[in-house]
């Protein structure tokens, strides 16, 4: 919609198929994105109309909110860092291997993106949790996941590895496996073609993917109310302190909430490209 | 041949589209005005809204809509359908969450009848927010009871015991009812807690418990008395000092104001405190 606006602009920058694609998009169509935009932006709208501006600055940073945004931002940056580290080897599998169950593989990778957050609460709690499949063994260890930190973190990686693990699959099907044939032609190991010629090409949806999975491990609130609980400092993010707040003090959820979005919007906006979706 | 059936086709197809986009700016608008309300919350709010359309479009039967706390769902289920059973025609539509949640649902607009607090304070705001038709009726009253999975792994016999660093504890924060009745335990006891988590729910405290997260919680008795053997629990008497009243009142806005309070009437009256008691709540 915006590039339809700005015709000159598009006019000098895009191609000529790409103004004619522009232009042929029916009106009718753009009234009903209209009304998808009006569909989003207008609950955004409502809630910012209930923002208690004058207490706004109070209600947003007072100490246990503060505790809940810095908590917030340093479990989605964990968070992420694992799914990139999990999430681009799994990518890499995915599109460039063949292997017998692969389409079952798939959809069992991005089943966190259809499942109840909460049923990722439980099915984390059942294995990591004290009593959990891998709980004894962690126990032994002396590690203790349960209403820590780190379980913050998984259950955010959990709900936020198939957006990166799309993304990067996306990329990397889209660039075709051309120029690693070439690289492995030329003679360069498996392992030199994944670190100069793979990796390079797939950065964009790397990129995104990552902003998209801090994202939504930004905004994650059932699995971790389910399997990490809620205390402030340690387990009570963002969404869990808005959650909180709303029994008691309606005007500091809304300022919370208003906080999010923002924080949100600046992070998508800021690095997020859609070309590297393909 | 293809350009003669064309606009025969297309007409449906618009009038479709238009009916989408009117559920669609419909919806948009509701959500927006719901506000904070919890997803779920709203989700059964809408549907408690439906039910009462439906009722209200023919008038000799009667939809009567209640919201209730979370913590009555297994006693007020039971009476609504005795209630149905004892009012011909009448169907009770049933909307059970936090007291909080449905303090703001309501004040936002939802069409409730009926609202049972699990709290005072919850009703108070109801009630100052000018929505209560009469004076609010205590019906029941709940207390604290520790809840120790099965086998009760830490050892826990008394309020005391919790303040063991060792002891994994799960307490309701102090912003809901559960946790308001915790913190005043703490200050007559004296007794500070050092709790692992502090959940929204009381439900969410007994989960911790029953999946052995946690080595004890603080709920209700009728939370215990409801878990059956997943939990175990173990009374103790400095729980007095922290009694849950649970309030019901009409809505002041309600078009069923008089079936309203035939329904209050009967959860305060023989068979309600029949059915809360054997639940274990207690009598006001």
């Amino acid at each position: 919609m915006t590039r339809a606006s700005g015709g000159a602009a598009v006019f000098l920058r895009g191609t000529a198929r790409e103004n004619a694609e522009v232009l042929g998009v029916p009106r009718w169509i753009v009234a009903v994105a209209a009304v998808g935009a009006l569909f989003i932006v207008l609950p955004i709208v409502g809630m910012t109309a209930r923002v208690d501006w004058a207490n706004f600055g109070a209600l947003v940073t007072s100490p246990s909110a503060i505790a809940a945004l810095l908590l917030s931002l340093r479990t989605a940056t964990a968070s992420t860092a694992l799914c990139l580290l999990l999430g681009v080897p799994m990518a890499v599998v995915l599109a460039r291997s063949r292997f017998r169950g692969q389409r079952f593989v798939r959809a069992f990778v991005l089943l966190p993106l259809v499942l109840p957050p909460v049923v990722g609460g439980i099915a984390l709690l059942s294995t990591f949790g004290r009593r959990g499949l891998l709980g004894q063994t962690f126990e032994v260890l002396g590690i203790q996941i349960a209403f820590s930190t780190t379980a913050v973190a998984l259950a955010q990686a959990f709900v936020a590895l198939p957006f990166l693990v799309l993304s990067v699959e996306a990329t990397l099907r889209a660039s075709g496996a051309r120029y690693e044939a070439v690289a492995a032609t030329l003679g360069a190991a498996p392992n030199t073609v994944f670190w100069r010629v793979t990796l390079p090409l797939v950065v964009p949806g790397l990129v995104s993917g990552a902003v998209l999975a801090f994202a939504r491990a930004l905004g994650e609130f059932g699995a971790t109310l389910t399997f990490a609980g809620s205390l402030e400092g340690v387990t009570r993010t963002l969404p869990l302190e808005i959650y909180l707040q709303r029994e008691t003090d309606p005007d500091a959820a809304v300022a919370l909430a208003l906080v999010l979005v923002v924080v949100a919007v600046v992070v998508m906006v800021a690095t997020h490209r859609p070309r590297g979706l393909s | 041949m293809s350009t003669r059936r064309h606009p025969a086709r297309r007409h449906p197809a618009r009038r479709y589209v238009l009916a989408s986009l009117a559920v669609l700016a419909v919806a948009a608008l509701t959500t927006a005005c719901a506000g904070p309300a919890g997803a779920g919350a709203s989700a059964s709010a809408s549907a408690a809204a439906s039910a009462a359309s439906t009722g209200a479009a023919s008038r000799a039967p009667e939809t009567l809509t209640v919201f209730a706390a979370a913590s009555l769902k297994k006693t007020f289920t039971e009476l609504a359908t005795e209630f149905e059973a004892a009012n011909p025609g009448v169907t009770v539509a049933l909307n059970f969450a936090g007291s909080a949640d449905l303090v703001t649902q309501i004040t936002e607009g939802a069409p409730a009848d009926v609202f049972a607090s699990a709290d005072t304070k919850n009703m108070a705001k109801l009630t100052d927010a000018g929505l209560v038709a009469d004076a609010p009726t205590v019906f029941a009253t709940n207390t604290l009871e520790i809840a120790v999975p099965p086998g009760n792994p830490a050892g826990v016999t008394s309020f005391a015991d919790l303040a063991n660093p060792a002891t994994k504890v799960v307490i309701c924060a102090a912003q809901v009812p559960c946790g308001t009745a915790t913190t005043t335990i703490e200050k007559a006891t004296g007794v500070t807690l050092t709790p692992v988590s502090e959940e929204n729910a009381v439900t969410d405290v007994l989960g911790k418990v029953s999946s052995g997260e946690a080595d004890a919680g603080l709920v209700y008795v009728t939370d215990i008395a409801g878990a059956g053997t997943s939990v175990l629990g173990i009374p103790f008497p400095e729980s007095g000092s922290a009694v849950n009243s649970y309030p019901i009142g009409v809505v002041a806005t309600s078009p069923h104001r008089d079936l309203g309070t035939l329904f209050a009437d009967f959860v305060t009256g023989p068979t309600g405190q029949k059915v809360l008691a054997a639940t274990g709540f207690g009598t006001p």
